[in-house]
Order: structure tokens, then sequence, then C-alpha cells
């Protein structure tokens, strides 16, 4: 439909979205990977001097950072586990007609749309406290010990929390990849008479690879960057027990001021980053030719 | 299945899935349940589900004593503000991508769409310090920039499909029968598209809602939204329950039901149509 | 008003050609149908013509006018597309309507020309319906009323019957005839369907490639098609092509020898042919007849039978499958053996080079205009 008077407009349209998405990264990219070669602290300003590489030296010997690097790891693919599995049995659950379908669907989405600080003060205080929270009274009901969670579990805690709000997230695509499965697929394979797990694991599960894969890679990328739940319930304590590396990065900034050492965690953050977002544009480049 | 279940299995099937739902669903159930009680019930153990005086006082007090309404006419401000904003650019772009594709066009989206893939601490410092040095720091128009530039991605991406969604001859026909640009985009265009806007501008609304990066840092009490305003409650004073219960109620309820009708758009906006 | 003339239009995406040149004439209330395969250009064409395509070069006149530049919506001409693309948003009345709120006209005689179109295409108890509440045979009317009530130049139909059902597709394609008849304005139509060509057109443009083939009435391009490709296009079934090889060329014709012995003296011009040249004989399955003897035999593989024709697949000795259509009340069998006899009248010739060789006697028919052409 391209005629030649419409395709200059059609560059114009398009300029200033581009133009302001291309500062927005360019910009505080730039200025952080320039900070990060300084020395430079907010409780001594204008004494700035070039260091070069030394923030991230000592970023990256610093045992804060591998603390850190290790819950990341451990949250995120903690996470991951929880969500995948569980988005697949409850939407194969979801796939199947049962009363009421309708109703239990917005009850498995709902965790989602809850905004994080609401989440993570619930689950600290209403559920997971030791003495009045429910899984205590859960716990002393079957006659076992409570657990302080923030205490004794506080990464898995906090993880506990995420996988909550992400769950519906994974079911949602798993649940639509499921009713994406054709049905006439399902009645060959009852023709010739497939049990059901194996219908599962050699038909329903090859086609939600992609989905899953979809699922892991987007979570991953929202997941390295949880940082409200910890702000607001434990501060990334006890001691760096839940700082992951972002707040790893806000700690140094915003709280002891030191912007040469937390912009070079923020480019590590980003470099890591980059390294999932490669894979994810790849796998969904591909699909944008389909 | 074409064919009837065996009411067998339906009642099994029914039964765990509504155990399924209702525990996934429970932690938000109880919140409201305790947002009702006065903060010794809330706190009382063993928890007392139904039988205790259902009172409605923490509504109150929490709009008395912390000004609720402001915070949640910050949330509407902001959420609403940066939805409006990133239309205005996202409405164009999505438009030409979607009926002017060029050979750079696919490559275009990945690359705004890979934007939403930075970290946000890698410009944490630098939005700070230039927002500080700008006066822009707990400002709504500052946040407002800040939110519409996160997810400018995702609305060009969601619009840019809803487009695509349209019979490029519908248009045409527009065309042939005189229509100017201006006049097909007004009276053929739009109309049809609007579904797709309006489901757009929801989840848009949701994701800014419930944004709590940002927000958090550079905000501290004129233009803190509710995300903010519940942060509050991590470092509390006495007995707090309650009023946390009430005001997470408050802050989720527009949030939700918003939620139930954006599902569709949650998989297509957040996958970038990688599933279908 | 209504005539269009295309000089030396070409049409290019990128690096692939569809177009290479081309120059037709359409003359004022012609009705001319592009016809060719999947490919073959002619909606391109068409698009061009609409203006809703730019041209890679060439210029497009209507009634002398240069409109190579000018948009779409200056070029006075309307368009049916094969989606019908109906404003799903609108109401019917508003559908057909809206080229003339474009125009700017007054809402009476909007009103006025709307009802008179709905009251033609049969559509005024439907004129406050939605399109999605429509048919296809419904959908189809409201895009011709939209179509019929700017009073266009030309109209241009891109293969408005493809999407619908056999029977519906035969009576709308009677109504767009009368249509013509009654309205009198140029129209071009695209298809793939050489029925709709046959019965629709003045004149049949065959594309193949971006290149026009050959243009002319019906009977003249089923009578004296000018290549292989435009014999084998128009007619159904498919036009029998046999390799054969040249006995003999004198003025009254060239005699070619068939496979299994025969022979027969086809009356088309000797002067580029001698023996021993290879041509092709081509001949419709319409006029192959079967009888007790003839110049081909052969045993038949399979029989379709329609009620009023039959159509027999026969395999001759040492050829390929030769396909006759004959009497609804043959009796002829699944392996029978049966010989056809070839009027050499109805005989086509093509060289090695695949184009016709030119006939002695021109068809009475192959002249003759189309009913419709008044002038």
């Amino acid at each position: 439909m391209a005629t030649r008077h419409s395709r200059t407009r059609a560059h114009a349209a398009v300029a200033p979205s581009v133009l302001v998405l291309f500062l927005w990264m360019i910009v505080p990219l730039g200025m952080t990977i320039w900070f990060s070669l300084l020395r430079y602290n907010l409780l001594d300003p204008g004494n700035e001097s070039f260091v070069g590489l030394l923030n991230y030296e000592y970023f990256l010997t610093d045992p804060a950072f591998f603390a850190a690097l290790g819950n990341t790891l451990k949250l995120v693919g903690g996470i991951l586990v929880l969500t995948v599995v569980g988005g697949i049995l409850f939407a194969l659950l979801l796939d199947q007609p049962f009363f009421g379908r309708g109703i239990v669907r917005l009850m498995v989405i709902a965790p989602f749309f809850v905004m994080p600080t609401v989440s993570a003060l619930v689950w600290k205080n209403l559920l997971m406290h030791p003495v009045s929270g429910m899984f205590a009274w859960v716990a002393k009901s079957f006659g076992l010990q409570p657990i302080d969670w923030f205490a004794e579990a506080p990464l898995a805690a906090v993880g506990l929390i995420v996988s909550w709000q992400w769950l519906p997230f994974a079911t949602l695509i798993l649940l639509t990849a499921i009713q994406s499965l054709d049905q006439e697929q399902k009645e060959a394979a009852e023709m010739d008479g497939t049990p059901a797990l194996s219908f599962f694991f050699y038909i329903v599960l090859p086609h939600l690879a992609r989905a899953i894969t979809v699922v892991i890679l987007i979570e991953t990328i929202f997941l390295l960057n949880v940082f409200a739940e910890i702000l607001v319930t434990t501060g990334g304590g006890p001691g760096l027990q839940t700082t992951n590396i972002p707040f790893l990065v806000y700690a140094q900034a915003l709280l002891q001021f030191d912007v040469g050492g937390a912009s070079a965690g923020g480019i590590v953050a980003v470099v890591l980053a980059n390294i999932v977002a490669f894979f994810l544009v790849r796998m969904i480049g591909k699909n944008l030719e389909g | 299945m074409a064919r009837a279940t065996s009411t067998q299995r339906k009642v099994v099937t029914t039964a765990s899935a509504w155990l399924v739902g209702l525990l996934i669903f429970f932690p938000i159930l109880w919140m409201v349940i305790t947002s009702f009680k006065t903060e010794l019930d809330a706190f009382a153990t063993p928890p007392k589900f139904l039988f205790f005086e259902w009172t409605t006082e923490n509504y109150g007090i929490v709009q008395e004593r912390s000004d609720y309404l402001r915070f949640a006419l910050n949330s509407i401000i902001i959420a609403g503000g940066s939805t409006l904003l990133s239309l205005v650019f996202a409405v164009p772009a999505a438009w030409a991508m979607a009926f002017q594709p060029g050979k750079r066009t696919k490559d275009l989206l990945m690359w705004m769409l890979s934007t939403k893939m930075m970290p946000p601490v890698g410009a944490l410092i630098p939005i700070y310090l230039l927002f500080r040095d700008a006066g822009l720091l707990d400002s709504r128009v500052g946040l407002i920039a800040v939110l519409c530039l996160l997810d400018l991605p995702i609305v060009v991406w969601l619009l840019y499909t809803y487009f695509k969604e349209i019979p490029g001859e519908i248009l045409e026909a527009s065309r042939m029968d005189g229509a100017t640009l201006w006049r097909e985009i007004v009276y053929v265009l739009t109309p049809m598209a609007i579904p797709g806007i309006a489901s757009t501008l929801l989840l848009n609304v949701i994701l800014a809602w419930n944004e709590a990066f940002w927000t958090l840092n550079l905000t501290t009490s004129d233009a803190a939204p509710l995300t903010v305003f519940i942060a509050s409650y991590s470092s509390p004073e006495g007995l707090f329950w309650a009023k946390l219960s009430a005001a997470s109620t408050m802050a989720i309820a527009p949030i939700l039901v918003l939620g139930w009708f954006s599902q569709r758009q949650l998989v297509r906006g957040l996958t970038f149509g990688a599933v279908k | 008003m209504g005539k269009i003339q295309l000089k030396g239009v070409s049409k290019s995406f990128g690096t692939v050609t569809i177009i290479p040149s081309l120059d037709l004439d359409i003359d004022d209330g012609e009705f001319v149908v592009f016809v060719g395969p999947s490919g073959c250009g002619k909606s391109t064409l068409l698009r061009l013509i609409a203006g809703l395509e730019d041209a890679s070069g060439g210029k497009i006149e209507i009634d002398g006018l240069d409109v190579t530049e000018v948009p779409p919506a200056k070029r006075a001409l309307s368009m049916v597309f094969q989606s019908y693309a109906l404003y799903p948003h609108m109401s019917v009345r508003n559908n057909i309507g809206f080229g003339l709120k474009m125009a700017g006209q007054p809402k009476e005689v909007i009103r006025q020309k709307v009802e008179k179109a709905a009251a033609v295409l049969n559509l005024t108890n439907y004129l406050d319906r939605k399109p999605r509440q429509l048919s296809g045979g419904q959908r189809q009317r409201v895009a011709i009323g939209r179509a019929i009530v700017r009073e266009p130049k030309a109209f241009l139909f891109d293969e408005p019957l493809s999407n619908l059902d056999a029977a519906l597709r035969v009576q709308m394609r009677l109504e767009i005839a009368q249509l013509h008849q009654s309205l009198d304005t140029t129209m071009i139509y695209v298809t793939h369907d050489q029925v709709e060509a046959m019965t629709l057109a003045d004149k049949i443009v065959v594309l193949h490639a971006g290149v026009i083939e050959q243009a002319g009435t019906p009977l003249e391009l089923y009578h004296h098609p000018v290549n292989l490709f435009v014999a084998g296009f128009i007619g159904s079934p498919k036009m029998n092509f046999v390799a054969t090889t040249v006995r003999a060329a004198d003025p009254q014709g060239v005699t070619v020898e068939l496979p299994g012995g025969g022979a027969v003296a086809v009356p088309v011009k000797a002067d580029s042919v001698a023996a021993g040249a290879k041509v092709t004989l081509g001949v419709r399955p319409e006029h192959l007849k079967p009888a007790d003897r003839g110049e081909l035999s052969g045993d038949v593989i399979v029989t379709e039978r329609l009620g009023g024709d039959t159509v027999l697949y026969l395999r001759p000795a040492g050829g390929a499958m030769i396909v006759v259509q004959t009497d609804g009340n043959s009796t002829t069998r699944v392996n029978d053996r049966i010989a056809v006899q070839i009027d050499p009248e109805t005989c086509h010739l093509f060289g090695a080079d695949g184009r016709a060789i030119p006939r002695l006697r021109r068809h009475p028919l192959a002249d003759m205009q189309h009913p419709s052409q008044a002038h």
C-alpha cells in the first residue's frame, strides 16, 4: 500500500518515539558508565576524580558482590522453578471443564495485579509472622514449630512472595499455549489410544516448550530486578542474606552515597541482563517472522 | 472435549481446582477480611475467620491519619498521565509501523522492546541526580515522564499488533472513497482500533499503578503514589495490621477489577507475541 | 468518460519486477477482464490503475489526463475488493454513503442516492444493519452499492466473486453483467476464473508474468489463441496438446502425423513450417467426437459423468493422455477402447516457439461484439 508521499509521513510518525527511547537508553547508561570510572561520593561533592576501572575492581572483589550474585541467582532460579512447574500444573487444571471455571481463573490470576509493596507486607505480616501469622497458626495446628521466616529463611521468604506474584503470569501464558493445542491432535491421540501421561509428555510438553521458554526468559528479565519486595520486608538483611544485585547497587548509591561504586555495580547488572535479553530477542524475532 | 466428561471426573476436577484457586487467592482474601477487624482482633491468635466484630473503622482511620486520598490521587495522576502521554507518542509510531512497514520496521520494534529489558538500577543513579538537579525529585511530572518511557515500548508493541489486525483493504477502500489521510484515521481507523487502544490503555494503567522501583526511589511525599504509601507500613508503630489491610484493599481493588479485563492483553503485551 | 490508457507502465517491488512494461487501451464503457494464473500481475495492474500502488515507470491516463501521480481519492474510480472491505462499525447506509460524505455532498442528496442504489441492489431492508449481520452475497452487494453511488468513471473489481459459494457466484455474475448493461460504465474486472472472463468480458486481457499474452474478445481468444499459454488457459476442460511432426505443408494446409499412425490436415498458413518440423497440435476436448473410426484411438482410463456432458480420459498408444468431452448419453466405460474423430477446422498448430501458426480462415464469431456493446 506504500506510495511515495506517505513514506516520509511514516518516518515522521515514528521519529519522536525512537528519539525519546534512544535518549532514555543512551543518556543514563552513558552517565552511569562515566560515573563508574570516577571516585564520586555524594557526601563529598566536588571532589570527583577519574579512577579508571578501580570501582569495578572493588565491586567485583567485594564479598558483598558475591553474596548478592549468589542471592540473585538463587532467587531467580527458585522462583523460575516454582512458577514454571506451578504454572504448568495450574494451566493443565484450568484447561479442564469444571464448575465455576471463570471464578477460579480470576482467583489464580489475581496476585499478578497486586502491587509489590502490598504483596510483600501482607505476606510478611499477616501470613509469615512467627506468632500471629496464618502460617504460624497452621504449623501449630499440626503440632509443628512455626518458622520465623525472615530470621531463618529470609531469601526463601522473599522468593515465596515473588513466586506468588508471578505464578499467574506463567499460568496465563501456559494456559493460552495449551488451549492453542489443536483439538484434532487431541482427538487423533484418543483414536490411537494414547494414555494420558504419555499424551502429556509426548504431545503437550513439546507443544509447550516454546511457551515455557518464553516464560522463563521474560520472567528472568524481570526477576533479575526484584527490588520493592526486598526494600519493604528485609532491607537486604539480615546482613546480606536478601541482598540481590539491584539492591546492592541501590544501597551503595542511595544509602552509602557511593555513586562511583554503585555505578560500576549498575553496569555489571546491565551486562548480566543483556546476556538474557540477547536470547529473548532472538526468540521473539523468530516469532515475528511468523 | 465435545463429549460430556464423566460427572465423577468433573467433581474431582472442580474440587481440586477450587482448592487451588482458594489457596492462591487466600492472601488477598485474608487481607480483605483483616481490614474489617479491630487491630486487636487482627493480631489475635488463633486467627479469627468470620466470627469477630466487623468494623469499617480502619478505612476511616487510614484516610484521616495518613490522607490516603492524596496518595490515591497521585497514583491516578501518574498512572493515567504516563499512559496518555505514551499514547501520544505510540499511536503515530504504531500506525506508521503497521501500515507503512519498511525494511527496518521489525528491527526497530525489536530494539524498542529491548529497551524494556535494561535493569532499572543501571539508570537509577543518573536519573536520580538529573532529577535532583532539575528539581524533579518528588514531582508528578518527573514520574510521569519516567513511567511513560518505561512503558512506551509495550504500548507501541500492543498498538502495532492491534493495528496490524485491521484489514488493509478497508483503509484502501476509504482511500478509494475519497478520504484524505486525516479522515481515513478519524472515520475508519480509529473507530476500528478503539477496542485495541482501550485494552492497551488498560494494561498500561495497571502496570504504571503497580510500578515499584522508580516510584519508591524518586518520590518521598508530595508525588508519592500508593506504592510508596503502603511501603511506609514497613516500619510502623504499634499494631497496624488492620490498617495495612484496609489501605492495601483500597489500593489494589480498582486494579484487580481492571486486571480481570486485561488478561488477554497481558499475554499479548508481555510475551511480545511469542505466545499466541 | 471512462477511457483509460496505459503507456509503458511498469512495476517493481525492490529487485523483483512484476510488470516489465505494458501498454493497454480501454475504451469508454468497455467491460475488460484481466485474467491469468496466480502471480501474473493482474491484481497489481488493477491497483496501479486505482492508484493504490505507485507505478515504477510509464504513464496512466484517464480520459486523456495523466493521473500517474494523482492519489486514488482524486481519480474518480470505484473499487470492489475481494474481501468487500466494508466498514464494520458503520451501517449499510453509511457504508454506501461514505464516499459521498467524503465528497462533501449535502445530506439530503446522499440519502436519496443511497436509497436509490439500495433499491437497485435489493438492500432496502438492510440499510440499517451492520456488515457482520449480513450474508456473503449481501455484503457483496453493499460493496457494489458503495462503488455505484459515487458515479465513477470506471469500476474496478478485484476478484469479487472468489469468496462466494458456487451457486451465489453464478447469480452475482448475472447481476454484474446486468449492472454493466444498465450503467454502461467502463468496468475493469480481475479474476483467475476463465468462465467469469468468458461470460462477462467485452475484452479479455490474458496476463502471464506481467506481460499481456493476448487481448481480444472472448470468442477471438477461444478460436484464435496466439500461443500455447492462451490456448491452454481459455476453455475448460483444457485444450489437448499433442506433440506431432509435420508431414507436408501446402497452400491447403499443414498435414501433421499423429501418434498411432493417423494424420490430420490443419488449415493454417504453410509458410513458416516444412516437412519434418516439430509442432504441437491443439484440439479442445469438446471438438473430439467418439466414433467407430477416427484419427486417434485409445483406452478409456477415467469417465466423469456430469449428466449433461461426459468427460472421457483416453490413453492413446504411445502418447500423453487425451481428454474428450462428449454427450451425456454416452455409454462408454472404463477400459473400453474407443476412437475419436478430429475436425481439422477445430485444430490449432503451434510452432516450436509456442506461437500459433496463423489460420487460413477466421472464425465467423471471432469478431462478434459482446451483446452489451451498443457502440
